[in-house]
Parts: C-alpha cells; sequence; structure tokens
C-alpha cells in the first residue's frame, strides 16, 4: 500500500505537469484553466492544514485570507490605472502586499482567536472572516459586492510574463511545489513538532516547557499567508476579484478539501482539491442539483475513510485507528 | 530550613464550597525526598497542580528557590526547574516515545522558531533523549507509539519526560499507580537513584515504599497538612494513626 501511494502521487504530479501540453493538444484550452484553479485551491487547502491538519485548529475563516490576498491584485491593478500609480500593477509590490496583509490580519485573528478552543475556535474564526466579507461588500470604490475586474494581470517587470493560460498554470505549479516543499520542511522541524505536539496534548506540552500559543500564533500566521499566496493567485487566474472569495462558503469549500484528501497529511490537501474540482465538475456536467449528490458523497467519505482519499493508501500507523 | 528548595505559604484552594488546600505551609528542603501522603481526596494532586501553575491558588505563595513563582506560568516554571509526572498518564499519543522525551528535551534547548531543518534528525535532540528512556528502562521501545505502550511503559515514559527537562525537582504525582510488582520494584530501584540528585516530591500510596524512600513525610486530610516529620515520627504520630494509617487499606480504593 505504502509503495502503490508513492506510486500514485508522483503520478499525479506529474500528469499535473503535462496538463498544458495534453489540452493544447486535444484543443481544450479549458481544462488548463480548470486545473490552475485546482492548483491553487490546492495551495488554499494546504496553507488551512498546516493549522488544522497539523495544529489541530479548525479555522472555519481561511478563505478571508484567500481573499486578502486576491483584494491586493486588485487594488493594486485598480490604483494603477484610475490613479496612474504604475508601481502597484507590478508584481513585487502586489506579492509582497499580499503576503504582508495577510499576514498581519492572520495575526490579528490567532491572537483573539486561539484564546478559544474547539467549537468556539471554530465560530470566532468564521465571524472575523465573514466581518471582513461585510467589509469587502461595503466598500464601494472597489467595487462592492460585484467585485472588481483586473485592469491587467501582475506585471514582473518583463520577467515573467503572467498573460497566457500556460505561463500562469505552471507559476501556480511552481508556487505549489515550493508550498509543499516549505510545508514538509516546516512539519519535521522544531516549530512544526512543537504545533503537532500542542494539537496531540498542549496541557503536556506546557507541562514540559512549551509556551504553546505564541507556537501556535506563528502557526496560524504562516498558514495565512500561504492562503494569501494563494488568493494572489486566483486574482491573477480568473482576472477578477470579489467579496464571493471570503465568502464562508469558501471557507468550507476548504476544510472540505482537506479532510477529503486527509488531514494531517502533506499531499492530502492536493489531493482534495483535485477531487473536490472533479466531482464537482463532473456532477454539475451531469445535474444542475449537483450539491445534493456531493454531500452524500463526503459523509461515505468521512465515514469509510477516515483519514481521507490519502488515508486509504497509508500504512496503519495506530493501532486504535 | 537552611536550604530551601520549595515552600508554600498559607496556600488556599477552593472548589465551590470544598477546600481542597487549606492554609497549607510546607518546606520541602534542598535534596529531599518529600512524600506526601493522605487518603483519597485529600488534595495532594490539587497541591502539585498549584506547584506547577496548572491550577491558581486562591490564596497564598508559592516560592521556589527562593524566588515568589505563584504567578508565573506553567511553561516558564518548568525552564526554572520544576517538573512533574501525572498521576493520570500524560502523553504526547501519536508521537513515539522517543520523540515525546525528544520534544521535552527541545523545550529546553532554545526557541522553536527554527522552521527548516529535520529535528527528528538532530541528535542534539535524540541522542539524549534515547539516554533518558534507557534509564527508566524502555530504552528498546524507543520507537513505539506512546498510545501502544504498556501501562506500566507509560509510566517510565512519563518519568523520562520530566527527566528530560532537567530539573532540579521532581513532583511525582503516584509514579507507580497501577504497575504490576515488577514494574513497581524497578520504579523504587528508579527513585532511589534519582534522589541522589534531585529533590523530589513524592505522591504515594504505598506505605512500604514511602516509608522505604522518604526523608520526610506529610500527612494531609482534608487539605491540611495535619503532621509533617520524619518517617519515624509519623509512624508513631497518634493523630496521623487515627486518621490515616490505622485505615488499614490505606484509604485507597
Ligand atoms: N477541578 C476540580 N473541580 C472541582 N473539584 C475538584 C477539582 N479537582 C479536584 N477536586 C476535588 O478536590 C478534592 C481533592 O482532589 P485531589 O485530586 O487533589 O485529591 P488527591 O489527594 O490527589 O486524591 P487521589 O488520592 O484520589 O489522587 C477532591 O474532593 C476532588 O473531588
Ligand atoms: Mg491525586
Amino acid at each position: 500500500m505504502a509503495r502503490l501511494r508513492i506510486v500514485l502521487l508522483i503520478g499525479l504530479l506529474a500528469s499535473l505537469a503535462l496538463v498544458p501540453p495534453i489540452a493544447t493538444w486535444l484543443d481544450e484550452p479549458f481544462y488548463i484553466v480548470l486545473f490552475s484553479r485546482m492548483l491553487i485551491l490546492a495551495i488554499g487547502a494546504i496553507g488551512l492544514n498546516l493549522v488544522m491538519g497539523y495544529g489541530g485548529m479548525v479555522s472555519f475563516g481561511h478563505a478571508a485570507f484567500v481573499g486578502i490576498g486576491a483584494y491586493m491584485v486588485g487594488i493594486g491593478s485598480f490604483h494603477s490605472i484610475e490613479d496612474g500609480i504604475d508601481w502597484m500593477a507590478s508584481g513585487f509590490f502586489q506579492l509582497p502586499a499580499a503576503i504582508f496583509v495577510s499576514a498581519f490580519f492572520a495575526l490579528i485573528i490567532g491572537a483573539i482567536s486561539l484564546r478559544t478552543k474547539g467549537v468556539y475556535f471554530i465560530m470566532i474564526t468564521l465571524a472575523f472572516s465573514q466581518m471582513l466579507y461585510f467589509v469587502a461588500v461595503g466598500v464601494e470604490i472597489y467595487g462592492a459586492d460585484d467585485g472588481l475586474s483586473l485592469y491587467g494581470r501582475s506585471e514582473f517587470a518583463g520577467l515573467l510574463d503572467l498573460n497566457s493560460d500556460s505561463a500562469m498554470y505552471y507559476v501556480n505549479f511552481v508556487t505549489l511545489g515550493i508550498c509543499l516543499y516549505a510545508v514538509h520542511r516546516i512539519i519535521n522541524s522544531r516549530f512544526g513538532l512543537a504545533i503537532q505536539g500542542a494539537r496531540s496534548n498542549e496541557r503536556r506540552m506546557q507541562a514540559i516547557g512549551f509556551p504553546t500559543f505564541p507556537y501556535r500564533l506563528a502557526g496560524f500566521v504562516i498558514s495565512g499567508v500561504i492562503c494569501g499566496i494563494a488568493g494572489f493567485l486566483l486574482a491573477n487566474q480568473t482576472d477578477f476579484v470579489s467579496p464571493d472569495m471570503m465568502h464562508w462558503t469558501r471557507s468550507g469549500d476548504l476544510i472540505i478539501m482537506v479532510v477529503l484528501g486527509g488531514m494531517g497529511t502533506l499531499f492530502g490537501p492536493l489531493v482534495g482539491a483535485v477531487a473536490f474540482l472533479l466531482v464537482e465538475e463532473i456532477l454539475s456536467s451531469i445535474t444542475i442539483s449537483w450539491q445534493l449528490y456531493f454531500g452524500p458523497l463526503l459523509i461515505l467519505v468521512v465515514l469509510f475513510a477516515r483519514g481521507g482519499i490519502d488515508g486509504l493508501l497509508r500504512p496503519r500507523q495506530r493501532a486504535d485507528g | 530550613m537552611a536550604n530551601l528548595h520549595l515552600q508554600t505559604v498559607d496556600l488556599i484552594k477552593r472548589f465551590g464550597g470544598l477546600t481542597a488546600t487549606d492554609k497549607l505551609s510546607l518546606e520541602i528542603e534542598r535534596g529531599e525526598l518529600h512524600a506526601i501522603i493522605g487518603p483519597n481526596g485529600a488534595g495532594k494532586t490539587t497541591l502539585i497542580a498549584q506547584l506547577t501553575g496548572e491550577l491558581a491558588p486562591d490564596s497564598g505563595r508559592i516560592h521556589f528557590d527562593g524566588e515568589d513563582i505563584t504567578d508565573l506560568p506553567v511553561h516558564t516554571r518548568s525552564g526554572r526547574g520544576l517538573a512533574r509526572s501525572f498521576q493520570i498518564t500524560n502523553i504526547m499519543p501519536d508521537f513515539t516515545s522517543l520523540e515525546n522525551v525528544a520534544l521535552a528535551i527541545q523545550a529546553h534547548a532554545g526557541h522553536s522558531y527554527r522552521f527548516w531543518k529535520n529535528a527528528r534528525k538532530d541528535t542534539r535532540l535524540t541522542e539524549p533523549a534515547q539516554g533518558f528512556i534507557d534509564m527508566v528502562g524502555i530504552g528498546d521501545r524507543a520507537h513505539v507509539q506512546a498510545t501502544n505502550l504498556s501501562h506500566g511503559e507509560q509510566r517510565q515514559l512519563e518519568i523520562a519526560m520530566a527527566l528530560a527537562t532537567k530539573p532540579s525537582m521532581l513532583l511525582l504525582d503516584e509514579p507507580m499507580a497501577g504497575t504490576g510488582p515488577d514494574e513497581s520494584a524497578r520504579m523504587v530501584d528508579l527513585l532511589r537513584r534519582l534522589k541522589e540528585s534531585h529533590t523530589i516530591l513524592l505522591i504515594e500510596h504505598d506505605m512500604d515504599v514511602v516509608f522505604a524512600l522518604a526523608d520526610r513525610i506529610t500527612v494531609l486530610v482534608y487539605g491540611r497538612a495535619i503532621a509533617s516529620g520524619k518517617p519515624e515520627e509519623i509512624r508513631v504520630n497518634p493523630e496521623v494513626k487515627a486518621a490515616y494509617l490505622g485505615d488499614q487499606d490505606g484509604g485507597h480504593a
């Protein structure tokens, strides 16, 4: 089983790498866009998985960070044209802005939310993200609930051109790879062990001398930043930003991807995002009430594959399951 | 009283109408093994929880190494050299024995804002961790997930984790609770060795163990210290006999 899992994962990554040439060959450019969305949402789910899977903090508000990252692109593009501030069209401004602003909000939201546990934590992160959603809906200058169409994708001084679907796809793909590798390093580092220990038994971690709060908060911020980066990519991918990106149902989608793929596993969120969008795509092409079928499907996965899809392929590690 | 390691002054803790710690003033000297005995519900675990900072006393002070630590958080007290083991086994269940102990070492090896290097392969953590689990006698179980250890092995892991924080004082809450005779004997052996290098506050129901190991004994009943002194003094103390020792099964359910 363990070997099968590795073969399948390598197969998945290799197939993802080949999507643009195959789609071009099939003359179905739509697939490049669909799989691009998968990669971006996978990055968001990877970010969420860091706190939810490894840190044991079920955040129901991570779409807010995706939205913040996306709005940095939208706002930059808007001012670069409307006010002639050229540098705001630059990715060298927009990407750091996406990173720092999402880090800032994650710091504030985390510092308050992490004082609570369990259901309260879920509710308070949900409340914060809905607050940001309503702020976005209320800001007339940035299109209120209609959102903003980009005047252009982020510019990287001619070093990188995001305007073709294929180029955008590979930027997403490489970013995904970087995020996977970074999370792989983090979860095996001292920091990663500290937050996983706090998930496993916070009281004991304190008794052996860990101040668990600042470590969990740092984990929350890193996770928010990864989602902010996903937002940066999402805005460029869709040439559009809107409050809907922050809606609580988007946060729910991220949770579903993580659970579906396998919580607390490195590749789970990627598998989950791919499965989520494929199922959505297939079911919605068959019936408009696809969500009616998606719900029960999810329940089956949760009931019969508690470790998600990735968990099905893993050797059992715990005798108590 | 020349060299006090830990001292409580008029410590009081109430749970609603119940007084679990009742104006308790305790003095533990450096290097001694101080046993606390008393029937179920006497407030022994509650006392330890206040010493480590998990519970805040309603009033009174706690001094450790000559400093007032009453308001310090749990992890800071660990940093000062105070370590505990839990009566009800309390470990990181989804980590291996070695990782549990390595985490305790990591907690005292500078900050953990290190995001890149693989800590599972960091010999500065794993080598001393292996040393501690060898020391408590579960060295061959290093790579077993803690939840899959036997109850007795988990008790030993508890001690290894406490030791790995390099404490000057150990607070051991019934380290032999629920273990078999062999494991108990090994634990007594271990305690005897630890006694050489640590101040120990030991909570234990087994009177043979207590009288064999303790330098001094405090008897707790309803949160109050009814007697405190050398084992031979406690053994003949009429009040203790009446309240506790006379009770043949030691009050242990
Ligand atoms: N968190 C709590 N809330 C309310 N009451 C509590 C709490 N913790 C302990 N108690 C009560 O305080 C008293 C002392 O409990 P404690 O656990 O300290 O006793 P103990 O001496 O350790 O007993 P044992 O020998 O059974 O371990 C008991 O009556 C217990 O029911
Ligand atoms: Mg107790």
